[in-house]
């Protein structure tokens, strides 16, 4: 099937370049957009290490740990997606597109609980924020304001990369992707990666600070 | 229409210093505007189109000028930067002797408290040719206490103590002026400053106080809070000893040392978990919401009067 | 709308038609005109507020707006001028036009993500539109905290969206620039044969990708303060008003960048063409401009110098400060340099290139002063800061887009437009612009501080002479409004290259055909190269 190489294009090369520098770039600003929020976080965590340090430790860290685990493995289908849509496997493809959403979905299900739990506890900031162990309360509301802040953004990201996904899934059922034609799932490949690395980084700042310490 | 000033007044020992870098900066920028200038008018001029098929020989740069204009600003931008940076460093080294004075902002207000209790709004009475430093913090906005006379300005910022100071060189009345924005009534937010000649000053300070000095007030309060019963003058309580403190090199918890200044004593009150001192536990309980930030510099003045004054290093 | 070209040759402008046809564009020309007319809106907008505001100064009292009201419009001034008037200006309009033909390219490489953000622009502006007519904000453009966190009660997190949503625009923009000068030059178009305008948009790409999303995220910030009263800001927590400024200021001086180095970017054709001579200094002026966005990034504290931040901060960032000036005045030099021996036309573009270099080299130089920390200690937060800036913004930017609007209008609407009262316009802007904001100058360093409503009686004389100035400059702004529109059905129609200036784009009809060009161009020589378009040429110098 002929790829639809826009007309502002010479060749397809030059399409397939120009998209994969786009997306690289976007990702780059993704790396600034979070930047900021992670120069707070490291800011307060200076500060205010021991309230920090008792409100990451109230954090479940097997269900982060499992978390990690999933997008682990998500970014795994992901590529074995990326490589079927490079060799022409179209049920291969879909195949492997469909596990990384089941696991985006689980991901963000696993979420959802760990925020639900959060609730219950109280440790949501606000008026009725509460956290055993920690003298100044104001500190420790600060790291779950950012704990929430951070995993916000990072999961409306994941859920754009559901929704990519799902596009995706629907374009390649149609046959849009052969072996000479598979830009987008190349470069949503390099996005559901880079949702991956920001977790990778939010779960040990988040989670494990101090745990390695006798209690 | 009266006479248009071009400069205020010159009032500080500030002013002049500032004063005289603006001219070296006026004398750059009025050399370099009418040299671009004249060049530009010239070569619009001399070479001015004369006919529509002219066309000039490319001359493609040269790198001796590139550097020569290179070299030759960044020169007059480093001596900029060395005169302004030495003013800033003087500015914010207080002489020892400084008089002190607290400064709470609020919208919108200025709110001066004098040691020895006298209280002030909008306005600062001090004596001239004396070296006065301002400790200030804010119980909303950020707000900044700006004296053009004096050339200086400084943030005042909820949550922490910022410091300024001058040494006013001469007897007058001067526009105070809060200079960040604050809200609906922020040009409306300002004050004079008093400089009087040093008898009508002494007169000023005995005239009328709202009873008792900063630090006699910080007593009171020190003992309402029962910080006593921690804090024991001899160090025998869970908490340690006050006497001396101030100016003290204090080492904390978890390695590191600091200075107990104004700002230390403040976040000791108010955010007591912040910084421990080594050897004892965080037991301290934040006096945040029981202590107003005029109560906080009471109590400050109260310990600063404990024990013998040392040499601050600021 | 603009009205069919002359010519019955096809041209982007007729060969579609209907509002769809403009809506649902990916022409890279078209695209730029739909941002033409936005930011026309917007200007007018924020020069209402302006005009309000330097009434309600004539006295010293006030009188005419409540405080409030007073607080609001300089707020939303601020706003829409930088947010929805100058960071997309020449960037959206020409850099949109422009870039693929002076590259020699059929449209940017990304078509759709181009029309998306002028519908982000578009959807940004129409949030903060709303802020303003529901009621208006009033915490300053700057968003300080924690006053716009906790004690504004205006609408904070409707403008904050607004910006938000327009800061993607920015973002995309630039991404879109970037990749297509790295991929999309024609054959033989090396990076050292680009015009220096597309080395100007190319080093403000870089800062609207890297610097924008700091903003983005810092605005988010601020929104779940406001929204969730999380108080990442605020003392009583422990939080930190300062870190809101470290963060905002880290994308709002690179800022100042995104608006001069496409002004910058302009006026190098505009004295090249008007001299008709290559710029002197080609590569100096190039990496000058790269140089300035990176530097950009290094020296946002010195808004914060009487913040409390630390005095070493302080001095690093004065310091810093004046390497970034350094390349600015390179160019300054280089241009006028160019002048000599050259050909000079005075058609209004150059007069506006020459206003630019004026008014810049006066802001510039006086970016010097502030730069100086003893001084900003007094100047600082006063309207020596507020003229600093505007000789900038408005004596250099905007001089500078309106020299690219006039310069490049023949070539986007086939017509010319009428040279007599386009000089007098420049003229009148000229002369009001400076009787407006010089004496701010003086106005701060006696001590007046800025966004005040009222203010001592001293000041009085100064203000009068600075709004009688904005009265001047806002007619000079009017007089093109109405020759511009006259020109689309009255004026001259215009050849391919009215000006004989060098430069893919003047190879091409005006108005340019759908794709630009009917031959992919294959590039032979340099930029500025005149010799290949005055017509027996005679030389000289």
């Amino acid at each position: 099937m002929a790829s639809a190489m826009q007309v502002q294009f010479d060749t397809e090369a030059q399409q397939k370049d120009a998209s994969t520098l786009g997306m690289w770039i976007f990702l780059i600003t993704e790396v600034m957009f979070f930047g900021g929020m992670f120069t707070a976080y490291t800011v307060y965590r200076r500060a205010y290490s021991d309230a920090f340090a008792v409100a990451s430790s109230s954090l479940n860290v097997t269900i982060g740990a499992i978390n990690t685990a999933v997008l682990l493995v998500s970014s795994f289908t992901m590529v074995m997606a990326v490589r079927a849509s490079q060799l022409g496997q179209r049920r291969t493809l879909i195949l492997f597109l469909v596990l990384t959403l089941i696991f985006g979905g689980i991901f963000l299900g696993v979420k959802a609980y760990e925020w639900n739990e959060k609730f219950e506890q109280h440790h949501v900031p606000g008026p009725s924020f509460h956290l055993d162990g920690v003298p100044q309360q104001g500190h420790a509301q600060l790291f779950f304001s950012l704990y929430f802040a951070m995993t916000g953004l990072h999961a409306a990201h994941m859920v754009i990369g559901v929704g990519i996904l799902s596009w995706l899934i629907w374009l390649a059922r149609k046959g849009t992707f052969t072996a000479e034609y598979n830009t987008p799932v190349d470069i949503a490949g390099l996005y559901w990666h880079f949702v991956d690395i920001i977790w990778i980084f939010l779960f040990p700042l988040l989670y494990l600070i101090d745990r390695h310490l006798p209690k | 229409m009266g006479l248009l000033r071009l400069f205020p007044v010159q009032a500080s020992t500030f002013a002049p210093d500032v004063d005289h870098l603006l001219y070296f900066l006026l004398a750059v920028a009025v050399f370099f505007s009418l040299a671009i200038f004249s060049a530009i008018f010239y070569f619009a001029i001399r070479y001015r189109r004369r006919s529509e098929n002219e066309l000039p020989r490319a001359i493609h740069g040269g790198m001796a000028l590139e550097i020569l204009w290179s070299v030759i600003p960044l020169g007059l931008t480093m001596v900029m930067f060395t005169w302004g940076a030495s003013i800033y460093f003087n500015e914010s080294r207080p002489p020892d002797n400084a008089l002190d004075i607290y400064v709470v902002a609020k919208q919108w207000m200025w709110k001066l408290e004098h040691l020895g209790g006298q209280r002030e709004i909008n306005e600062l009475h001090i004596p001239v040719g004396r070296a006065v430093r301002l400790t200030m913090t804010s119980e909303d906005a950020i707000h900044s206490f700006f004296v053009p006379a004096f050339r200086t300005k400084q943030d005042a910022v909820p949550g922490r103590y910022t410091t300024t100071w001058f040494t006013p060189t001469k007897a007058g009345k001067y526009h105070l002026f809060c200079a960040e924005y604050c809200g609906t009534n922020h040009s409306r937010m300002g004050g004079w400053v008093y400089v009087m000649e040093p008898r009508d000053y002494e007169a000023w300070l005995s005239g009328g106080t709202s009873g008792g000095s900063l630090a006699e007030n910080g007593q009171k309060l020190f003992d309402e809070l029962a910080c006593g019963n921690c804090h024991k003058p001899d160090g025998s309580g869970r908490c340690p000893s006050l006497t001396g403190l101030f100016g003290k090199t204090v080492q904390l918890a978890g390695g590191g040392a600091v200075q107990a200044d104004e700002g230390y004593i403040r976040e000791s009150i108010l955010q007591p978990q912040a910084k421990i001192v080594a050897g004892y536990g965080p037991i301290m309980p934040t006096f945040q919401g029981l202590v107003t930030e005029e109560g906080v510099t009471q109590l400050i003045e109260y310990i600063k009067s404990l024990g013998p004054p040392p040499a601050l290093q600021h | 709308m603009i009205t069919a070209a002359v010519q019955e040759r096809e041209d982007y402008l007729n060969a579609s038609h209907g509002l769809k046809s403009w809506l649902l564009t990916k022409d890279h020309k078209r695209i730029g005109l739909l941002y033409l007319a936005t930011i026309t809106l917007f200007f007018f907008l924020g020069g209402l507020f302006a005009t309000v505001i330097r009434l309600e100064l004539l006295t010293p009292g006030g009188g005419l707006v409540s405080s409030e009201t007073y607080n609001k419009l300089f707020t939303m001034h601020g706003v829409t001028m930088i947010f929805f008037f100058l960071i997309p200006s020449i960037p959206a309009v020409f850099g949109n036009f422009f870039l693929p033909m002076m590259i020699g390219a059929r449209d940017l490489a990304f078509p759709r993500i181009n029309l998306l953000s002028w519908y982000l622009l578009v959807i940004g502006g129409l949030f903060a539109l709303f802020a303003m007519l529901a009621g208006g904000v009033d915490t300053g453009w700057t968003f300080y905290t924690p006053y716009s966190t906790t004690y504004s009660n205006t609408w904070v997190i409707a403008t904050a969206l607004g910006i938000f949503v327009a800061g993607f625009s920015s973002i995309l923009t630039g991404l879109n620039f970037i990749v297509t000068v790295h991929r999309m030059r024609a054959p033989g178009m090396t990076w050292f044969r680009m015009p220096l305008f597309v080395w100007a948009h190319y080093a403000t790409a870089l800062i609207q990708v890297l610097g924008t999303p700091v903003l983005a995220v810092t605005l988010v910030l601020v929104l779940c303060e406001r929204v969730f009263h999380i108080g990442i800001f605020d003392p009583a927590l422990g939080g930190d008003p300062i870190l809101f400024q470290h963060l905002f200021w880290f994308y709002s001086h690179p800022a100042v960048y995104i608006m001069i180095l496409p002004a910058m970017g302009v006026v190098s054709e505009l004295i090249s063409t008007f001299s008709r001579k290559a710029i002197f200094g080609y590569r100096v002026v190039a990496f000058s401009s790269v140089a300035i966005a990176v530097l950009g990034f290094l020296v946002w504290g010195h808004h914060m110098f009487v913040s409390g931040q630390s005095v070493f901060a302080g001095m690093a960032f004065s310091f810093l400060s004046y390497f970034v000036a350094i390349p600015s005045a390179i160019k300054v030099f280089n241009w006028t340099a160019t002048l000599y021996k050259g050909s000079i036309s005075y058609a209004t573009p150059m007069l506006y290139a020459f206003g630019f270099i004026g008014l810049f080299t006066i802001g510039g130089l006086t970016g010097l002063f502030v730069a100086a920390l003893g001084i900003d200690v007094h100047v600082t937060d006063t309207y020596f800061v507020v003229a600093h800036f505007h000789y900038i913004m408005v004596g250099g930017a905007i001089m500078a887009y309106l020299g690219g609007l006039h310069y490049w209008w023949p070539k986007m609407t086939g017509r010319l437009y009428p040279e007599g009262w386009a000089k007098l316009s420049a003229l009148v802007i000229f002369l009001g612009f400076n009787l407006t904001f010089f004496p701010q100058f003086i106005l701060g360093y006696l001590g007046m501080p800025r966004r005040y409503h009222t203010y001592p009686d001293e000041f009085q004389i100064l203000h009068v002479l600075s709004t009688a100035g904005a009265s001047v400059l806002a007619v000079g702004y009017a007089i093109p409004m109405i020759y511009f529109a006259w020109s689309l059905r009255y004026g001259k129609v215009a050849g391919a290259n009215p000006w004989g200036a060098s430069g893919l784009e003047w190879k091409t009809a005006s108005p340019p055909p759908v794709h630009n060009f009917d031959k992919t161009p294959v590039v032979t020589h340099d930029a500025y190269d005149y010799s290949t378009v005055v017509g027996e040429a005679v030389e000289v110098g």
